[in-house]
């Protein structure tokens, strides 16, 4: 057994860990936060030139072409960093649909850009308030063409292209679409989230020139897909927050004194930082997990992202609110970081569906792996 | 990344794994899974002694008796990682071995590192073979999480035989009743301060003066004892480790603890599981309802989390190295996982939830069983509270809480000597 990075990859994310602290200090988060910087373009540059853009992406294409084992990694030292750049919107996202759905030409186009990182790609799912599903999604696509109204969209104003889910005339299933948002038709709005650190749009299609990506109608099961595997990373992003998140929490009770000795020593605080470590060792073992099924393909892949998401999500949220309640009022300032992981964590929870679809996700498949079970005993 | 065997590793789990299918009392093994996680051996069909002796005898025999113990010793002599496999392999009939787990445990490896050759020759092999039960003498009713502020006197005898004289009384004794050997820890110094004036023996349960009373559980069980000494004499030479260094050698099992993974905690919830997908509402499958969904979703996640840290752990045994810090939340987070499981299983079955009747109640009782013994689960071996306090001055380098009693001498501790 081994059921740990090799120490390869161990190595990797302790130069993605140096290279972030170096490249992508708090300094560089607030500079966006604040409105300074749109998109760090030197920034986006010098990861690409680390070759993180192209790590799932095969050689053929410019890419890597290592495993998603790499990539956890790589998200978990983003996750530490708040990285403030859509690397998750094309490398996790459009990058995987493209690998799953892209025709040849399409990938022979997009993909090359996409590990350079002279492209950027994302996803256009939802459109608005309400749980998306594919009988509430209202864009739809006739004769290369794309109408519709998409919000929030990750990364929306900074994309070079999309894909965007859709219906195609006449047809009830979802479909996916390839869109160039610098083309025409195309209209993009900033929108104001809970955590400016990351760039959301609306983008609106006014009969923008699409092509479909992977066959009509299969739009579903493509999304199904993507997702687990969108999940497992951004559970690491997830864990690499929490973690950095407990570690300023338990700095600060160390150095913070009050009533004449340091507040860690309290037990009030002591064992709220200990239900911290918890939940996050609990997190990183799932989220071990989902890397595993991701890395191997294998079929319980549903099960395992579902695992890593709902864990990564508890301990993220968890180590987030409690790293200000142990920095008291001073966590509350704009000035300490603590608001900024508060933010990360509750853009993370939702932002590939809310924990009820993941939940729900993750009953069903035990309830399947028990059928199975009783059939193969049976 | 993988869950895959070494051919080494492959060969010894399927050896292990054939001769489990032979000889394991396959017989009780529905009984055994009916009582997990209800603290007790939970056979009654059979005598759960005679049913754990029989089970030690047949594994000695073929070398999975303790098994990584060196065969001198009665133990199999396998690596860490056989050890584990061995322990995943044996799965449900490892609960067979409870009343024998102090000794192994514990009383075992604080023996071997601190009684003579001739005293391990003596003693470890009946032990890892279940002819003789060993119990631990550590708890007083004024020394549970603070072990050290313990009163059991020990005071060497002016008779010029030098043996030492045992005063006092232990309390959450298990197997006490059963034993033939304890292992205790008593205050030989009360001048000195509190660590430092402690010493470690073993003793004949059947010494005179020792009197074993059953304490009678919230859960309505007897599965403890209190033990009082009255003047008991203890050979000098039983003493282990110097006069003064009983809390050193007391660590001795502590250390052991680590190594001790690989074993499934018990945490309910493929129960709790079963049970939600058998039951039905008027509106359904009461697997079907969201409030459930979400529910056992967050109970699967934790029992998950704890699978795969165990998983971890276990790789770094095959790697050769000591698995890290974060096996120190097992306990803490599989008590809790049985007390909300059972107190939510209970409110499925709503009125009728009541009932204890294995015969009448869901699930054979198993539930009721779990609500009651589950309390238990948060203290012994180091409440959550102690668990919290190790997680955060261990793992995340927290100073300890003030204490007043440091370097203070014992007998100087305000309401120490009771």
């Amino acid at each position: 057994m081994n059921f740990e990075f090799s120490p390869e990859q161990r190595q990797l994310r302790d130069q993605a860990r140096r290279f972030f602290a170096e490249q992508c200090p708090p300094e560089t988060v607030r500079a966006v936060l604040d409105g300074q910087i749109g998109h760090h373009a030197q920034l986006w540059q010098s990861m690409a030139d680390m070759g993180f853009m192209g790590v799932t992406i095969p050689e053929t294409y410019g890419g890597l072409g290592l495993g998603y084992l790499e990539l956890c990694v790589i998200a978990e030292e983003c996750g530490r960093a708040l990285l403030p750049l859509p690397f998750s919107s094309s490398a996790y996202l459009a990058t995987e649909f493209l690998l799953i759905g892209g025709s040849q030409e399409q990938k022979d186009r997009w993909l090359p850009l996409l590990a350079s990182g002279k492209a950027i790609g994302t996803f256009a799912y939802a459109e608005g308030s309400a749980m998306v599903t594919a009988s509430s999604i209202t864009a739809r696509y006739a004769a290369g063409y794309l109408h519709g109204v998409k919000l929030p969209v990750p990364d929306g104003s900074h994309a070079d292209f999309a894909i965007v889910a859709a219906k195609a005339d006449g047809r009830e299933e979802l479909s996916l679409y390839a869109v160039d948002l610098n083309g025409d038709g195309v209209e993009r709005s900033p929108l104001a989230t809970i955590d400016p650190t990351r760039h959301h749009a609306q983008i609106t299609f006014a009969a923008a020139p699409a092509e479909p990506l992977g066959h009509t109608g299969t739009g579903e099961a493509m999304i199904a897909a993507v997702y687990d595997r969108a999940a497992v990373l951004f559970a690491f992003e997830q864990l690499g927050g929490a973690d950095c998140a407990l570690a300023m929490a338990r700095d600060y009770a160390l150095d913070r004194k009050a009533f004449g000795r340091a507040i860690g020593s309290f037990q009030a605080i002591k064992h709220m930082l200990a239900n911290m470590y918890v939940a996050s060792v609990l997190a990183r073992s799932n989220c071990y997990y989902g890397a595993w099924a991701l890395s191997t393909h294998a079929d319980e892949l549903p099960g395992a992202a579902a695992t890593a998401r709902i864990s990564a999500t508890q301990a993220y949220q968890l180590c987030a609110k409690d790293a200000i309640q142990v920095h008291g009022g001073m966590g509350f300032t704009w000035d300490f970081d603590c608001h900024l992981h508060y933010r990360r964590s509750h853009l993370l929870a939702v932002n590939l569906g809310s924990l009820s679809q993941w939940e729900d996700q993750l009953i069903d498949h035990l309830q399947a792996a028990k059928q199975r079970d009783l059939g193969s005993t049976a | 990344m993988n869950f895959d065997d070494t051919p080494e590793q492959a060969n010894f789990r399927a050896a292990a794994r054939a001769w489990i299918a032979a000889y394991a009392p396959h017989h009780l093994e529905a009984e055994l899974r009916t009582a997990a996680g209800t603290g007790t051996a939970g056979i009654k069909s059979v005598d759960p002694v005679e049913a754990a002796r029989s089970w030690l005898k047949a594994k000695a025999s073929a070398g999975y008796a303790c098994p990584s113990w060196p065969r001198e010793f009665g133990g199999g002599g396998l690596s860490p990682i056989e050890r584990v496999i061995w322990q995943q392999e044996e799965g449900i009939f490892g609960q067979l071995n409870g009343i024998f787990s102090i000794g192994h445990g514990m009383c075992g490896p604080t023996l071997m590192s601190w009684a003579s050759d001739e005293q391990k020759l003596r003693f470890l092999p009946p032990m890892a073979m279940g002819e003789e039960i060993w119990c631990q003498l550590f708890s007083e009713p004024g020394a549970g999480s603070d072990l050290a502020g313990l009163n059991t006197r020990a005071e060497q005898a002016s008779d010029g035989s030098r043996d030492w004289i045992i005063n006092g009384q232990k309390i959450w004794t298990s197997a006490a009743h059963l034993a033939n050997f304890g292992l205790l820890i008593a205050r030989n110094d009360p001048t000195a301060v509190k660590h430092k004036g402690l010493t470690m023996f073993f003793l004949d349960m059947s010494s005179p003066g020792i009197e074993i009373r059953p304490i009678r559980q919230a859960s309505g069980q007897y599965g403890f004892n209190e033990v009082f000494f009255t003047d008991v004499r203890v050979p000098d030479a039983q003493r282990l480790g110097a006069p003064g260094q009983g809390w050193e050698v007391s660590l001795t099992t502590l250390m052991n603890e680590r190594l001790s993974i690989g074993a499934a905690i018990t945490t309910g919830f493929d129960q709790i599981f079963a049970l939600a997908s058998q039951l039905y509402a008027s509106d359904g499958p009461l697997i079907a309802n969201r409030a459930v969904r979400s529910k056992l979703a967050n109970w699967a996640v934790r029992a998950s989390g704890l699978k795969y840290t165990a998983m971890r752990a276990v790789s770094a045994i095959a790697r050769g190295d000591t698995p890290g810090p974060e096996n120190a939340i097992g306990k803490l987070v599989a008590a809790s996982l049985n007390q909300e499981i059972a107190t939510f299983a209970i409110d499925l079955q709503a009125e009728a939830g009541i009932i204890t009747d294995p015969d009448l109640a869901a699930a054979q009782g198993q539930f009721q069983a779990m609500l009651l013994r589950s309390p238990a689960m948060r203290i012994e071996g180091g409440s959550d509270e102690i668990l919290r306090n190790i997680i955060g001055e261990r793992v995340l380098g927290l100073p300890g809480d003030i204490r007043i009693d440091k370097n203070v001498p014992f007998n100087l501790i305000k309401g120490s000597i009771q």
